[in-house]
Parts: C-alpha cells; sequence; structure tokens
C-alpha cells in the first residue's frame, strides 16, 4: 500500500485528510470519533473570545433529489471554554499522538491579545496554528475573520504577531471573498506564514422561502448572508489553489479546503498543489465514516499507477495550468457520437442547436432509425455535447490537428506585424 | 365476497419520494421518444420536470390537456408496450416510471379540486355523442372546449363506458372513471344516462336536432361460443362476471372455473375469479401461448395469481346435472395456417362448475343501420377525419376497432375522440387546427 503519510510544513499526519476548523471539530468527543474513523489531521473550531450564536445557523440546497450540492451558514467560531477546548485538545492529542491537531485561532487586531491567545493554545500539544482570516460573517462585522482576510496589509501584520511568539507552524487561513487570492497569499508569506489553506466560505444567500418570503435560513424572520461551502465550491476552490500553487511569490505549502467529498477530489487538489486537504460539509453530510473510501481509494490509485507515496503526485498538475495566453490556436478536438451505444434522448442535439454550433444533424435512415452525427468541419469541440450526454463514453471527443503547430495567442501578439 | 382483494390495487401509488427520485432520474429528452408513444402524445419530459420542480397543478394539466383519460390510462396503459417501453432508458437500464409518475400527478389532481378546462364561447353548434366510454367523454371535453353545446347520450346508469364497467377493479377503481367523467360534465357537456340510443331515441331525431353525432358505442356483449350446453347455469359472460365484481354485487362462481379465452378480458375475468375466491382458475385457448393476444406483463401478473393456462384447446360440450355445469369437454387443435381446427377423435373432459366466455365482443351492426352509416361486418367505414358514409355522423373508439391495426385501449379511443372532435370542429367551421 502506497505511503500517505504528509508533512506539510513541518506538521506530519498519517494520511492527508484533516477535518476543516468546524463544527465536526468542535469537541473531543467528536475529533476522538474522527481519530477512531481514520482522519489524519483536524484543525479544531476556531479558538476566540466568547460569542453568542443564533439559531437557525445553516441552510442547504440540492440539484434534483441530491442533498447539500452546497450548503451556507451564519455560525460563528466556537462557543464553548477556551479551558474545555485546551483540555480536550490535550487529551486528544495523548489518545493520538500520530494524528495532526492544529488550533483554528481569531481575535481582534490587538498584537497583545493575539500573543496571549497564542501563548494560552500553545501550553497544550498542538501541531500547528491556522488563522481564520476568512469567516466572512458575523466575525467580520467585528472587524476580524474576513475582514482581516481582504485587507493584505492587515494579513501581513496579524500573521506576524502570530509567527513573533508560536513556536508551532502557522497556516493562514485565506477567504475566497476577494478578487485576486495571490494578493492575500503573499501578504501572509510577507508576514511570515509557514502555510496557507484555502478557501473559507464564500459569501452567499441560498434562498428565500416561498410561502413566507424569508429569506433562508431565517433567524426569526430576518437573515444576514452566511458562508457557502459544499461539492458545489470545489471549482472555486481549486482554482484558488491553483492559482497560489504557482505564484513565484507564495511558494509555501497549501492545505487545501472546498467541497472535497472523495478521494479523487483530495486526490485533484493534490495534483494542483495542496499537500493536505481539509473536509468539513461532506462529514457534516455524511459522517466521519467517509474517510474510509477516501484512505483505501487514495491508496489503490497510487498502487496501480505504481506510485510509492502520495507526497510523489502533490503539485504534478501546476505547471499545466496557467494564463488563457498560453494555449495552443492551432489544437483542434472534434465531437464523435458512438452509434451503438447512443441510447437517443438527443440531449446533445438540443444542447449544440440552440446552445453551441448547430452542428450535430439528426439524420433518419431509410428504415426510419434516427442517427446522430457530427459535421465535424463545424464543430468547434466546445465539449457541451460530451459534457449532456448521460451514456458514459458515447461522445469522444477526437483531436484532428496533426500536433505540427502550437501557435498561442501570446505567440501572435509578439509575432511581427506583416 | 373477499373485498379486500378485489380492491386491492395490482400496484400502489408513488410515494413522494419514489416520485421526486423517480421525476429526477428524467433525462428530459428532446423530441422524446415517449412522446411519439404514447398514442395521446402527452409531453411526458414536461409533466415529469414539474413534478420535479413541486409545480403539480402544470404536470396534471399537461397531461390532461393532451389526454382527457389520463387519470385512468395511468393506471390502464401498457405502459411497457407504449411510453415506457420507448424510455431511452429502456434498453440498458430501468425506464422511467412514467405510468406510475403520471398516476402521482392526477392522483394529486383528485385530491386538490381544481378548474384546468373551461367551455370555449358558445358556437351555437350542437353535437349528440351516443356512448360515454372514453371516446365519447374525450370528444365531448374536446368539442366542449371549442364552444359546441355537447349532449352525451349513454345506455348505462352511469357514464365511463369500460373504465367503469368493464376494466377490473384492482387496476382502475370506479371512483377514478366517475371523477374522470366528472371532469367533462364541469364544461357544461350534459349527460344523460339511462338512453339506449335506437331504442328510446331514435337515430333520426338525433340526425333532426344536432349538426353532428359521433357514435363512440364501443361493442356489445361477449358472443356465445355456440357449443351445446351455454344455458346450463354456471355460463356466465366474462364482462358481466367483471362487472358485477366491481360493484359488489354477487357473483355466483364455483370452485372449478373454465375462462374460454386468452385476451385481456379473459385474463382480467381469471384475474378476478380467483380474487372472488375460485380454488381452481383455468384459462383454455385454441392456440398456443406465442398467439396469446394477452400481454406479457399481463400474462406474468394471471400466472401470480395463480391462475393455469391449457392451450390448443377448443371447448366442445359443456355438460350438467340438474341445469347445473358439471363438466367441459374440448378438442385438441392443430394450428393451421394459422387456424385452429380441432383434431377429430381426440376428447379430454375436465370436471368444472363455471365456464366464463371470454371471447371478444359482439357488434353493435343494428344501431350502425339505424344511423344509415355503411360497416363491414359491424365495423361502420370511416374516412381519415373518422367520418362514416353519413356526412354528419362520424364514429371512434373501439366500434371502429378493427384487430390487426392498434390494439383496443382506453389511450386510442382518448385520441379517437380528440381527433373526431377536432375534425367536426372543423366541418362545423371552428378553428381547432
Ligand atoms: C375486460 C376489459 C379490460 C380492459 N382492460 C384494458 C386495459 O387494461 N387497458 C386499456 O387501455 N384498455 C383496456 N380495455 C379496452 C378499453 O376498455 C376500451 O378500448 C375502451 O374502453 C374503449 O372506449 P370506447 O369509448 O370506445 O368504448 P366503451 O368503453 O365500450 O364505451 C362505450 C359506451 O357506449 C355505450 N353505448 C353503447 N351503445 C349505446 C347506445 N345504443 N346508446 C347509448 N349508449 C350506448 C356503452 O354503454 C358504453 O358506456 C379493456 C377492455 C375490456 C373489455
Ligand atoms: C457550519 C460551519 C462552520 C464553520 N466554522 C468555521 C470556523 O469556525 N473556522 C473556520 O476556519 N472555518 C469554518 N468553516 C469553514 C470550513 O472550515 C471550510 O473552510 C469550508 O466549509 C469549506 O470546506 P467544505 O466545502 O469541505 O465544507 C465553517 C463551515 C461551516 C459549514
Ligand atoms: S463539441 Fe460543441 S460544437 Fe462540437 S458538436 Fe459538440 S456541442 Fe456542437
Amino acid at each position: 500500500m502506497a505511503d500517505l503519510s504528509i508533512d506539510l510544513a513541518g506538521i506530519r499526519s498519517p494520511n492527508p485528510f484533516w477535518l476543516a476548523s468546524a463544527p465536526p471539530t468542535n469537541s473531543g468527543y467528536q475529533v476522538m470519533r474522527a481519530f477512531k474513523a481514520g482522519w489524519g489531521g483536524a484543525v479544531w473550531k476556531t479558538l476566540g473570545d466568547p460569542i453568542v450564536n443564533v439559531t437557525s445557523r445553516f441552510a442547504g440546497i440540492g440539484y434534483g433529489t441530491g442533498r447539500m450540492m452546497g450548503m451556507n451558514n451564519i455560525e460563528l467560531i466556537t462557543d464553548r471554554p477556551l479551558e474545555d477546548n485546551l483540555r480536550e485538545i490535550a487529551e486528544c492529542k495523548a489518545a493520538y499522538p500520530d494524528r495532526a491537531i492544529i488550533a483554528s485561532l481569531m481575535m481582534e487586531m490587538s498584537r497583545e491579545r493575539w500573543h496571549d491567545l497564542v501563548n494560552a493554545v500553545q501550553a497544550v500539544p498542538i501541531d500547528g496554528f491556522e488563522l481564520n482570516f476568512g469567516c466572512p460573517h458575523g466575525m467580520s462585522e467585528r472587524g476580524m475573520g474576513s475582514a482581516v482576510g481582504q485587507d493584505p496589509e492587515l494579513i501581513e501584520l496579524c500573521t506576524r504577531w502570530v509567527v513573533e511568539v508560536s513556536r508551532v507552524p502557522v497556516i493562514v487561513k485565506l477567504t475566497p471573498n476577494i478578487t485576486d487570492v495571490r494578493v492575500a497569499a503573499r501578504a501572509a508569506v510577507r508576514g511570515g506564514a509557514h502555510a496557507i489553506s484555502m478557501i473559507n466560505t464564500i459569501n452567499s444567500l441560498i434562498g428565500v422561502d416561498l410561502e413566507s418570503w424569508n429569506p433562508v435560513p431565517n433567524v426569526d424572520g430576518r437573515g444576514a448572508h452566511g458562508g457557502y461551502c459544499g461539492p458545489a465550491v470545489k471549482p472555486i476552490a481549486l482554482n484558488m489553489v491553483a492559482d497560489c500553487a504557482r505564484d513565484a511569490q507564495v511558494r509555501i505549502p497549501i492545505s487545501g479546503i472546498g467541497g472535497i467529498a472523495t478521494w479523487k477530489d483530495a486526490a485533484e487538489f493534490m495534483l494542483m498543489g495542496s499537500s493536505t486537504v481539509q473536509v468539513c460539509t461532506s462529514v457534516m453530510h455524511h459522517g466521519f465514516g467517509i474517510v474510509e473510501d477516501m484512505i483505501d481509494g487514495l491508496s489503490n490509485y497510487l498502487d496501480e499507477r505504481g506510485i510509492g507515496s502520495v507526497r510523489e503526485i502533490v503539485g504534478k498538475s501546476v505547471p499545466k495550468f496557467g494564463d488563457w495566453n498560453d494555449l495552443s490556436l492551432d489544437y483542434r478536438i472534434v465531437a464523435s457520437i458512438d452509434p451503438l451505444s447512443c441510447i437517443g434522448c438527443n440531449k446533445c442535439y438540443i444542447a449544440c442547436e440552440d446552445a453551441a454550433h448547430q452542428c450535430i444533424d439528426r439524420l433518419t435512415d431509410p428504415l426510419g432509425e434516427t442517427t446522430l452525427v457530427v459535421d465535424s468541419e463545424h464543430c468547434v469541440g466546445c465539449n457541451l455535447c460530451q459534457m449532456v450526454c448521460p451514456v458514459e463514453d458515447c461522445i469522444t471527443m477526437v483531436r484532428v490537428d496533426d500536433g505540427s503547430k502550437a501557435t498561442t495567442w501570446r505567440d501572435r501578439s509578439l509575432a511581427p506585424a506583416t | 365476497m373477499e373485498e379486500s382483494l378485489l380492491g386491492a390495487p395490482v400496484a400502489g401509488p408513488l410515494s413522494r419520494m419514489e416520485a421526486l427520485i423517480e421525476a429526477n432520474r428524467c433525462l428530459t429528452c428532446y423530441d422524446a421518444p415517449c412522446i411519439a408513444a404514447c398514442p395521446t402524445g402527452i409531453d411526458i419530459p414536461s409533466f415529469i420536470k414539474k413534478i420535479a420542480t413541486g409545480n403539480m397543478l402544470g404536470s396534471a394539466r399537461t397531461i390532461l390537456s393532451a389526454n382527457p383519460l389520463g387519470a385512468s390510462c395511468a393506471r390502464v396503459c401498457p405502459t411497457a408496450e407504449l411510453c415506457e417501453g420507448a424510455c431511452v432508458y429502456a434498453a440498458d437500464a430501468t425506464p422511467i416510471r412514467i405510468g406510475d409518475l403520471q398516476r402521482y400527478a392526477t392522483d394529486w389532481l383528485m385530491a386538490n379540486d381544481r378548474e384546468l378546462f373551461v367551455a370555449g364561447p358558445a358556437t351555437g353548434k350542437r353535437v349528440a355523442i351516443v356512448g360515454a366510454g372514453p371516446a365519447g367523454l374525450s370528444a365531448a371535453r374536446e368539442l366542449a372546449r371549442a364552444g359546441h353545446a355537447v349532449t352525451l347520450f349513454e345506455r348505462r346508469a352511469e357514464p365511463g363506458g369500460l373504465n367503469t364497467y368493464g376494466i377490473v377493479p384492482f387496476r382502475l377503481p370506479v371512483d377514478v372513471a366517475r371523477w374522470e367523467a366528472a371532469q367533462i360534465a364541469r364544461l357544461g357537456v350534459e349527460i344523460r344516462t339511462g338512453v339506449n340510443v335506437g331504442d328510446d331515441i331514435a337515430a333520426s331525431d338525433l340526425l333532426a336536432q344536432y349538426d353532428a353525432v359521433v357514435l363512440a358505442v364501443g361493442m356489445g356483449a361477449v358472443p356465445t361460443l355456440g357449443i351445446p350446453g351455454e344455458d346450463l347455469r354456471g355460463v356466465e359472460d366474462a364482462l358481466d362476471v367483471i362487472e358485477r365484481a366491481k360493484f359488489g354485487r354477487p357473483v355466483a362462481l364455483g370452485q372449478r372455473v373454465a375462462v374460454i379465452g386468452a385476451g385481456n378480458t379473459a385474463i382480467d375475468a381469471a384475474t378476478t375469479s380467483r380474487r372472488l375466491g375460485a380454488e381452481f382458475v383455468t384459462m383454455w385457448y385454441r392456440r398456443g401461448p406465442a398467439e396469446m393476444t394477452a400481454y406479457p406483463f399481463e400474462i406474468a401478473f394471471a400466472r401470480s395469481e395463480g391462475v393455469g393456462f391449457r392451450f390448443h384447446r377448443a371447448p366442445q360440450r359443456i355438460d350438467g346435472v340438474d341445469g347445473a355445469v358439471t363438466s367441459l369437454t374440448f378438442a385438441q387443435t392443430m394450428v393451421i395456417e394459422g387456424k385452429p381446427i380441432p383434431v377429430p377423435g381426440t376428447h379430454e373432459t375436465v370436471e368444472v362448475d363455471t365456464v366464463i366466455r371470454a371471447i371478444g365482443q359482439s357488434k353493435l351492426s343494428a344501431l350502425f343501420a339505424q344511423f344509415g352509416v355503411v360497416h363491414e361486418r359491424g365495423i361502420p367505414v370511416v374516412d381519415e377525419h373518422l367520418r362514416t358514409s353519413n356526412a354528419r355522423v362520424y364514429a371512434a373508439g373501439d366500434c371502429i376497432f378493427r384487430s390487426g391495426m392498434t390494439d383496443a385501449m382506453v389511450v386510442v379511443a382518448a385520441q379517437q375522440g380528440k381527433d373526431v372532435a377536432a375534425h367536426i370542429d372543423r366541418a362545423l367551421g371552428g378553428v381547432t387546427a
């Protein structure tokens, strides 16, 4: 079995699967259960000044009958006393010394108070800190969470305050509610962060109840924006991870978070530069047991490819991801429909006809059978038909250029005008 | 009588959860093959999508606008042969349960009374429809929507035709047929029950009083077998047995029942007999298993209900003691050029106490003659507009059913009702496209 152990800026864990700082890491009881189930690490529910939570707190959004494609929350940081959390952290670490326990922290913008919090927490055995500069609701209205994460100067300053006194590696958790995540990541690097993690939740309003016209979720008829997470946010998170991973001014390890539900999601995040991954919503949806297939699936994947350690895949897809201007303008693929596996739903036909380039023809043979044929001269190779096709491998995209040229937009702009 | 078994539905309604899972499984095909496979052309992906989005009213309207008999069809259509058989999932996966979803939507409407259709602005034209079965009801609704004044003449005490009287209660409860007829009456259609056209009112009167007449009379009773002993006590007409069972009237069945025939009606008579408590029920057919006209799912259902099948047997004689049936004698048959021929000297006698005739339905030739309508062996000849030889008389439904065409089905009768209404509307100067 492949070696799944990982090292993120000196924080070691037997596998890359960590629980994100959130309800699943609220208490020692839960973290013990998670470690028993196999999780490699846990980022404790954010510690800080006492808060008061509201009810209700969460809302989900499904797709078809699928539940919780995304969820949002208006929950704040931990509502339990610091002493209780610290005692339980110590108990968990004693019971599972090989697992990583990272303390998530949030504090007002005061150097002294940050120092006090860091010192109080590192009195118990922890493997690292994660600074919550990402919580987009509630705490941000009080100048914390994403209010820090949206201001590069504050990120740098706060990170420095923590690094000054921390005896363990410091991870800065970034907010996605920002135009260019690299600016925030670079600020964390300047502040001395040892690693970054992303993403925290995205500003969101799940919906409006059509009976009461209340926002969803609502607290006694009123709502406020919450933080969005779950499988629906994966593409956004993955892009931000990839952006940081390829940035020359970042160059510190990344813990990927956002929509991770399966070993496949995890492997993708790792290929795009994450050393570890963190999971929240999928555990809230299905419980800690999902880690079993995450471990099993990832190690089988590695074994089948003869890859000895998961560390070997970290960042392997990063060089393949970059600017549009560097994409080849000569590469050409066209759709090809396998008539034998086609079930005749015509989804590709109507998609291309109404929303792409009108190049799937419905031909009727002498027997009256209808077949779908791609007009490969006009097909632009957009992939839409393949995406809507319900049958696996029925529509394939076939390369038609000879591969001899790969002119990019950048090449073209640089070429002397003729 | 075991009321509970007779009423126990073959398939229960979908739960809300099942309906949502199933509705969301639908691919929403473009130019979907299920639509083409539905004789009434219901926009199936659309009504299913509406279930998925919680638009139940819209879903029911989509179904019923294409098919006025959508609620009964949801229960009685041989969906494996129609929409579900055409579902793109049918080959490699489980087809969408279209019939059950249709039932889910129409059940919703039955439980949540809403007015879906209204009569059109009055045209001043009058149309008489003879027969308030599926074909007549469907024609009535469409004609009323086009603004014509419609009167339905029905000889039975209740409208609905075979939906009310002939389709077994465990597939179609009477209440559904009644509700469906009531929806049509709501459009201002006058339904005059207990009027036997030809006897109680002359064809000439209808022709004098109405601008057009639709014959939607279906077919008649089950013909006799033409063998000795048919007048003995214990010899029954399949439709009569089903009707009595459906309305909870006493049915004097013995313990050993022989059903003669192997079509849909024979299956229904056999399963009804089992559910009424008959111990041994056997279907006797003069051809082989492959020639049975009942659908595979019906045959499987009959077997699961404990009905036995015997093939290549033609009834020759019914014998009795004290006027009651005691035995039935068959000859073995050979099918030669498609015709079952009794093989001489191959007699087989079985002890039975009940013989149920289920060999199709007779034709109502006399009525067609009264209307001056040309018919071929009891089937009115119609042109492509369903118009008979009498230019103001049209015909639709089972009464123009010819074997070898489609099957006699409620859904086909419903479509013909729509078609005949459109043709009449055009003939009366309406605007039906
Ligand atoms: C036992 C049985 C089971 C069946 N099961 C199914 C099934 O599962 N699925 C399916 O799709 N189809 C089934 N069918 C077929 C289906 O019932 C018919 O195709 C359908 O009812 C035809 O409708 P219709 O309106 O043409 O005729 P009918 O339903 O026969 O209606 C004709 C109406 O005309 C009335 N009438 C006749 N003469 C006169 C007159 N002179 N004056 C006034 N009124 C008159 C009759 O009383 C009757 O109400 C079954 C049929 C039978 C017999
Ligand atoms: C109810 C809830 C509470 C959360 N609380 C915190 C928190 O206290 N601190 C924190 O850093 N992130 C918090 N998060 C964000 C998660 O750690 C994580 O970044 C985000 O949910 C994306 O991951 P996911 O898609 O796997 O859920 C919370 C998320 C949820 C759903
Ligand atoms: S790849 Fe795009 S353009 Fe080509 S056939 Fe498919 S949908 Fe049409």
